[in-house]
């Protein structure tokens, strides 16, 4: 589904990605993992063309996304901080999408009416919290059945009660074989969602494998134990 | 392209900026006939407020508009849209309302009180110094992340179009005075849009009597049909090139 071969990025001197060899498959759902600026956004921002990558290809579905925006289609993307019209109201950001859009198949409001969004579709963008804001941007994400989901800190900043719902969301997504693309420092939310995990450190992939096998080769049940005996393992190889 | 153009103008349209735009053209534009009742003397105090405040108004309020925007344009960029048609639509968007608030403001009071001789070239000339404009304020956005230096950037364009460039050329002819200056003068102007604007509107009225052969001159280069397909084509530049670089830019920008 998605192919990145051998992406590189930087922004000034600073190397944000460093030759990512990466494929992603449909129906399985990876944990973007990694400590702050490790180029976790930076790679999702490249699949989505929102930052052009230096050096390499992206294919989706076997084509080349550079200088393309018709496959973005069948990508949702929830962004870190959700940016959006400050005067505008919530209702007006789905009817403008909507509109704009002009998507062919059916719309999924699941979320819209799960958050409970439909209620405030007269309040302004700016008037939001953070966590109101989140949950317009997951509503958004998940609004045209996309085959793509791209998720990027969702449960940051949202109540416990629609951190459940939208993990029910995704997993429900996960199952109906799409592919789910998850960037998180909450590693509980993880064990629940993702089955493969892909590991970012200063823009170098370190680990990109299943779960199942990290915790294997850890010898450790629980995903956020997996990881930071992962992690201390290598960075003493490293150093 | 259509819905996206839309729905900026009723962004640009909420805000009641242009609004008050038009109203203080149509207010001066309205006061000037009725303090003058030789037109050709309104439309040299026009050329004044067309020259200086047209090009500020419009390249301050474009930058303001592009970074206002921001938000509007990183949730498009997600969608499966051409950014392209984004950076289009904005364009398009904000020069009609600019040039829309131009034509009402000035046009309304030439319509009470009789379209002057000039009155078409004031407004041809206004509505390409718009043009003009917004074009730079495009490029000034999309060079710099950084709305401060951006604004600064605009304000730049303005000071050196409408005022330091003069003083160069001023400069260059007084140091070459003694030197036939026809030609050389003739290329200066087309390097400036604001000049252009002025020679093509000044050339129209009657006063380029006064400015003996170099006005002369002048008259018979701008005054002929190809010195005005001249002065068009090299404002149409003007539009296009900064338009063109911009859209480069924005293309391959990282947001």
């Amino acid at each position: 589904m998605i192919s990145i071969q051998e992406v590189n990025k930087n922004f000034g001197r600073l190397q944000a990605l460093k030759n990512i060899n990466l494929e992603l498959v449909k129906g399985k759902s990876y944990a973007l993992i990694g400590p702050n600026g490790s180029g976790k956004t930076t790679l999702i921002k490249c699949i989505l063309g929102l930052v052009i990558a230096a050096k390499g290809k992206i294919l989706i579905d076997g084509l080349s996304t550079a200088g393309k925006w018709q496959y973005r289609e069948k990508i949702g993307y929830m962004p870190q901080i959700g940016r959006y019209p400050d005067n505008m109201k919530i209702g007006q950001i789905f009817e403008m999408a909507i509109n704009i859009r002009k998507h062919p198949g059916q719309i999924d409001e699941e979320l819209l009416s799960a958050f409970r969004l439909n209620d405030m579709y007269h309040k302004r963008m700016h008037t939001l919290s953070g966590g109101t804001r989140q949950k317009v941007s997951a509503a958004l994400a998940f609004l045209f059945n996309p085959d793509i989901l791209i998720l990027d800190e969702p449960t940051a900043g949202l109540d416990p009660v629609s951190v459940e719902l939208l993990k029910e969301k995704v997993i429900r997504c996960k199952e109906d074989g799409r592919l789910i693309m998850i960037s998180s420092h909450i590693m509980s939310d993880l064990d629940d969602l993702a089955s493969d995990i892909i590991y970012l450190y200063e823009g170098d992939l370190l680990y990109d494998n299943s779960i199942d096998t990290l915790k294997s080769e850890t010898n450790e049940s629980r995903l956020g134990k997996a990881i930071s005996k992962f992690i201390t393992q290598t960075h003493s190889i490293h150093d | 392209m259509l819905r996206l153009i839309k729905y900026i103008l009723y962004d640009i349209l909420r805000n009641r900026f242009i609004l008050f735009y038009t109203l203080f053209l149509f207010l001066s534009t309205y006061a000037m006939f009725q303090l003058d009742s030789d037109t050709s003397k309104v439309i040299l105090s026009m050329l004044n407020i067309v020259l200086m405040v047209v090009p500020l108004v419009s390249i301050i309020f474009t930058t303001i508009h592009f970074y206002n925007s921001y938000e509007f344009i990183e949730m498009m960029l997600a969608q499966p849209i051409n950014r392209s048609v984004i950076f289009m639509s904005q364009y398009i968007a904000v020069s009609v309302s600019m040039s829309l608030g131009f034509f009402i403001g000035t046009g309304t009071p030439m319509l009470i009180y009789g379209i002057p001789d000039a009155g078409y070239a004031l407004l041809l000339s206004g509505f390409m110094l718009t043009m003009v404009f917004v074009s730079m304020a495009f490029l000034a956005s999309v060079i710099t992340r950084d709305k401060a230096k951006a604004i600064g950037m605009a304000l730049l364009f303005w000071f050196y179009f409408v005022l330091i460039y003069d003083a160069l050329m001023l400069w260059i002819v007084y140091t070459f005075s003694d030197y036939p200056l026809e030609k050389p003068i003739l290329a200066l102007i087309s390097a400036n849009p604001v000049d252009l604007a002025r020679v093509m509107l000044l050339l129209k009225l009657d006063i380029s009597a006064l400015m003996g052969f170099t006005g002369a001159f002048y008259r018979d280069f701008f005054g002929s049909n190809l010195g005005i397909y001249f002065a068009m084509s090299v404002l149409i530049l003007w539009v296009v090139i900064p338009l063109w670089l911009s859209m480069r830019i924005f293309r391959k920008k990282d947001l």
